[in-house]
C-alpha cells in the first residue's frame, strides 16, 4: 500500500467510528428513554429490559474507539510522521483520547450513563473534522520536526480529552444540583449517580492529569527554546495554556486547601475547561502567533 | 506619641505582610496573573508583532491610542503586568519559605498527641483482640511514623505529600528567578548573513540587537561562524518546505581551529548560555553595476526580502558612486511565472529559472541626508525613473548612463543569538515542580491512632484522612484483622 491508500483507508476509519459512535448513541437513547415506567402508579426507572441495549451501546463504543484507533494510526503511516500536525488530526486524536478516557473511566468507575453525552460530544467533533478542517496528508514543515513534536502534542492532546471529561461530569453535576434543588431529579436522571460521587470524580480526573497538562507546557517550553530561540514569548497559544493551567490551578487549591466543594467546584471546573476549548477553537482558527502553522 | 505612631505603622506593616502572604491572596494574585494575561493575546504585541502594531494604529488611531496609554500593546513588560506578578513572587516566598521550616522542623518531631475522643473520628472502631504491641509491629511493616505512649500509639503516613507540595511551590520561585536572570543578563539579536559570509560576535555585526537591563555588550561570548553551505527542500506539489540545512564552520573563540557543523530549526548550535538559531532564509541576487565607460561601479549579492511562501522578494539596489546616482528598485524571482492577471511572480521556492525583476530609478538617493535608511528600500521622493526590466540569468541590460548583469543569486540565512543564562534555572525550576506536584497528588495523607480501652481487653482505632483521600477505610480493617491474628 501507499501513502495515499493509508491517507483513503484513515477516512474509512473516521467514517466508520462515526457510525459506531451513532449506533451507541441511539443504544443509550434507548436505554435511558425505555427504562421509565410506571409501576405502582409511580414513574420509575426499570434497567431490567434495558440492560443488553445499554451493553450494546457500550460495545460500540469500544469499537468506534478501536476503528478511530485505525484511522489515527494510519493517517500517520500516509504522512509518516505522528498525526498530529494540523487541526484535522488533533481533532481526530482528540476525538480518541476523550473516548480513551470514557472507556477507562466506565471500567473504574462504572459510569456508563455518561455514554451518551459522550457519543454525542465525538460525534460533533469528528463531524467538524471531517467536514470543515480535513486537509490531505502531508509531510511537516522544519520547525515541526522534532521529537518533542510527539511528547508535547500527545500530552496536551490527552490533557485536553480528560479535562473535557471532567467538564461533562461538572455540567451534569451542575444540572442534576439543579434539579435536586427545586425538588426531585426527573426520570431520566435518576440513573445517574450521586452528586457526591460526580463532585468526587471530576476531581480525581482533574488532579490525575494536571500534573501531565504542566509536563506538556514545560515540553513545549522545551521545544520553543530549540525551534524558536526563547522557552516563553507570550505567543497566544502559550497565554490560553498558562491560563488553562493557572485555572486548574485554581481550581485544585480551592478544593485542597480552601475546601470548595460541589456547585461552586463544578463552576470552576468548567470555567477552566472553557479557557482549553477557547485555546483550541479560537487561538488555532483566528488566532495569531507561532503556533498557526498548526493550521485547518 | 512617636513610639505610638511608630508601634502603628510597625503592625500595620506586619498586617499587610500577613496579607499579602496569606494563600487566599496568593490564590487571588494567580487568578489575577491569568485574566492579566488574556488582552495580550488578543491585542498585537510590539514585541512579537510590531507591523501588525502599526496596522492597529493606523485603521483605528482613535481606539489604539487609548488603548496605548494602558500598555495594550505590551502587556507583558507593563508595570501592571510586572506589579502582579511580582507581588505574587512575594507572596509566595512569603507563604511558603515558613512553611518550608516548619515542615523541616515537623520532620524530626514525632506524631502529635493522641487525642483523648477518638470516637469523633471520622473512621472509629474497636478490636477485642488487639494490643498495641500488635498493631505497632503492623505499622512499622507499613512504614507509618510512630509515637507509641504508655497507653496508645499516633502514627502518620504520607509526610511526603507536603513535602512534594513545598517543592513544587519553591519550584516556582526558582522559575520566577530563572526568567528575572534571563531578562535581566540575557541579550538577543539578528543578524543576516550570505552563504559565504563569516559572522563574528560583536554588537556591530548585528542587524538588531537588544540587551537585558544589566548587559551590555562588552562581554558577547566571543565567536565566529562562517555558513558553507545552505539548502532548503521543498514538497514538490505544495511547495510547502521539508528541510532547511545550514552548514557552518565555528570558531571558538574566533580564530582557533575551525570545526565543521550542521545548523537545523530545531537543532541550535551552543557556545555556553548563547545559542544561534537558524530562524528564516531568502535569496541574494549578484549583480554588477557599470557606468558608460565600462568601470565597475558595484559588484556584489545584495540580500532581499522574501513576500510569500514561493520566496518572491525585494530588495533595493543602491549605487551612490554613479554621476547621477542610481538606484534599483528590485524583485528577485526564484521560479519565474507571468500569466496576464497576476503579472510576474514564482510559482516554486527553490530558484529553477529565476528573474531579476528592476526598475531603474535615477536622482540623489539621499544618503547624506543623515536620516537613517532602510537597506531594502529606496526613497524615490528625488529620483526620477528612467527604465523597466526583467533580467535572466547572465544578462545584461543597458540603460543609458550605465549597465546592470544580473550574474548569479546566493541564499542567504537570518541568525538569531541568544543569551539567556537563566534558562537553566527555570529548566531545573520546572523539572522539580513536576516531581513536587507528582508527589503531593498522588501521596495519601493519614493519621492512624490505637488506644486500650480502659478497664477493658482489646483496643480502640481511628482514623483521620487528609482532604478525604479515600482508602483509609479499608487500611484500618486491614490493621484491625492483622491483630486479630
Amino acid at each position: 500500500m501507499n501513502s495515499s491508500d493509508y491517507a483513503y483507508l484513515s477516512n474509512y476509519g473516521v467514517y466508520s467510528a462515526m457510525v459506531l459512535f451513532a449506533v451507541a448513541f441511539l443504544a443509550h437513547a434507548i436505554d435511558v428513554g425505555f427504562s421509565v415506567r410506571n409501576i405502582e402508579e409511580k414513574t420509575q426507572l426499570d434497567f431490567s429490559r434495558t440492560k443488553r441495549i445499554g451493553d450494546i451501546g457500550t460495545v460500540m463504543i469500544v469499537l468506534a474507539f478501536v476503528a478511530l484507533l485505525v484511522a489515527v494510526i494510519f493517517r500517520g503511516i500516509s504522512a509518516q510522521r505522528v498525526p498530529w500536525g494540523n487541526m484535522y488530526e488533533f481533532s481526530i486524536t482528540g476525538a480518541l483520547a476523550f473516548t480513551g478516557a470514557y472507556i477507562y473511566a466506565l471500567w473504574k468507575y462504572k459510569i456508563k450513563w455518561l455514554g451518551l453525552p459522550v457519543a454525542i460530544a465525538v460525534l460533533l467533533t469528528l463531524g467538524t473534522a471531517i467536514s470543515i478542517l480535513y486537509v490531505p496528508s502531508a509531510p511537516l514543515v522544519p520547525a515541526l520536526k522534532s521529537a518533542w513534536l510527539v511528547i508535547h502534542v500527545s500530552t496536551a492532546i490527552i490533557s485536553g480529552g480528560v479535562f473535557l471529561l471532567a467538564n461533562c461530569i461538572s455540567a451534569t453535576y451542575l444540572v442534576l444540583d439543579r434539579y435536586e434543588s427545586r425538588g426531585a431529579r426527573p426520570v431520566w436522571a435518576l440513573k445517574l449517580p450521586a452528586l457526591e460521587t460526580l463532585d468526587q470524580l471530576a476531581y480525581r480526573l482533574v488532579a490525575f492529569v494536571f500534573p501531565l497538562w504542566t509536563f506538556s507546557v514545560i515540553a513545549g517550553a522545551i521545544w520553543a527554546e530549540a525551534a524558536w530561540g526563547r522557552y516563553w514569548g507570550w505567543d497566544p497559544k502559550e497565554t490560553w495554556a498558562f491560563i488553562t493551567w493557572v485555572a486548574y490551578a485554581a481550581y485544585l487549591h480551592a478544593r485542597v486547601t480552601v475546601g470548595w466543594r460541589g456547585r461552586k467546584a463544578a463552576w470552576l471546573c468548567l470555567f477552566a475547561g472553557s479557557t482549553f476549548l477557547f485555546n483550541y477553537i479560537y487561538i488555532n482558527i483566528w488566532g495569531t502567533g507561532k503556533h498557526t502553522y498548526s493550521g485547518l | 506619641m512617636t513610639t505610638n505612631i511608630e508601634l502603628d505603622a510597625r503592625s500595620s506593616f506586619r498586617w499587610l505582610w500577613r496579607q499579602l502572604t496569606s494563600m487566599r491572596t496568593a490564590l487571588i494574585l494567580l487568578l489575577l496573573l491569568g485574566v492579566a494575561a488574556i488582552p495580550g493575546s488578543l491585542f498585537p504585541q510590539r514585541t512579537q508583532n510590531p507591523l501588525a502594531v502599526n496596522d492597529y494604529f493606523k485603521s483605528s488611531p482613535g481606539t489604539a491610542k487609548f488603548l496605548d496609554q494602558l500598555q495594550m500593546f505590551d502587556v507583558y513588560s507593563s508595570p501592571w503586568f510586572s506589579a502582579i506578578y511580582i507581588l505574587l513572587f512575594i507572596s509566595l516566598i512569603g507563604c511558603v519559605l515558613p512553611r518550608s521550616f516548619e515542615h523541616l522542623k515537623g520532620a524530626r518531631a514525632q506524631p502529635s498527641l493522641t487525642p483523648k475522643n477518638l470516637n469523633r473520628m471520622e473512621f472509629h472502631t474497636e478490636a477485642a483482640e488487639g494490643s498495641l504491641d500488635s498493631a505497632e509491629a503492623w505499622l512499622r511493616k507499613n512504614r507509618f511514623r510512630i509515637r507509641r505512649d504508655e497507653n496508645s500509639i499516633s502514627a502518620e503516613k504520607g509526610f511526603m505529600r507536603e513535602t512534594g507540595n513545598l517543592l513544587f511551590h519553591l519550584s516556582l520561585i526558582l522559575i520566577l528567578i530563572g526568567v528575572a536572570l534571563g531578562s535581566f543578563f540575557g541579550m538577543r539579536g539578528d543578524a543576516i548573513i550570505n552563504v559565504g559570509e563569516r559572522f563574528i560576535n560583536t554588537p556591530t555585526s548585528y542587524d538588531v540587537i537588544s540587551y537585558g537591563k544589566l548587559q551590555s555588550g562588552n562581554n558577547l561570548t566571543p565567536f565566529s561562524v562562517t555558513a558553507t553551505d545552505f539548502k532548503a527542500t521543498y514538497d514538490l506539489v505544495t511547495g510547502t518546505p521539508s528541510d532547511f540545512k545550514l552548514s557552518v564552520n565555528t570558531a571558538s573563540p574566533v580564530g582557533t581551529k575551525e570545526v565543521s557543523r550542521i545548523v537545523r530549526v530545531n537543532s541550535p548550535l551552543t557556545f555556553g548560555t548563547t545559542k544561534v538559531y537558524l530562524q528564516a532564509n531568502g535569496y541574494s541576487p549578484l549583480v554588477t553595476v557599470r557606468d558608460k565607460s565600462g568601470d565597475i561601479k558595484f559588484q556584489g549579492a545584495v540580500i532581499f526580502l522574501p513576500q510569500d511562501g514561493n520566496l518572491t522578494s525585494i530588495g533595493a539596489i543602491k549605487v551612490p558612486d554613479m554621476q547621477p546616482q542610481i538606484g534599483f528598485v528590485g524583485s528577485f524571482v526564484p521560479t519565474y511565472e507571468r500569466t496576464p492577471e497576476r503579472g510576474s511572480f514564482s510559482s516554486y521556492p527553490e530558484a529553477l529559472d529565476p528573474r531579476l525583476l528592476v526598475s531603474i530609478w535615477t536622482g540623489d538617493l539621499g544618503l547624506d541626508s543623515g536620516i537613517p535608511q532602510s537597506v531594502y528600500r529606496i526613497d524615490t521622493s528625488e529620483m526620477k525613473r528612467i527604465g523597466l526590466k526583467t533580467l535572466k540569468l547572465n544578462e545584461t541590460h543597458d540603460f543609458g548612463d550605465g549597465s546592470i548583469t544580473f550574474e548569479g543569486w546566493t541564499p542567504w540565512v537570518n541568525l538569531q543569538i541568544v543569551k539567556d543564562p537563566g534558562k537553566i534555572y527555570a529548566l531545573l525550576g520546572s523539572i522539580f515542580a513536576i516531581l513536587g506536584l507528582l508527589m503531593s497528588l498522588f501521596t495519601r495523607s493519614r493519621r492512624i491512632w490505637i488506644k486500650e480501652v480502659q478497664n477493658k481487653s482489646g483496643v480502640e482505632v481511628a482514623g483521620l484522612a487528609k482532604n478525604a483521600a479515600p482508602g483509609l477505610e479499608n487500611e484500618i480493617a486491614s490493621l484491625v484483622k492483622k491483630m486479630k491474628g
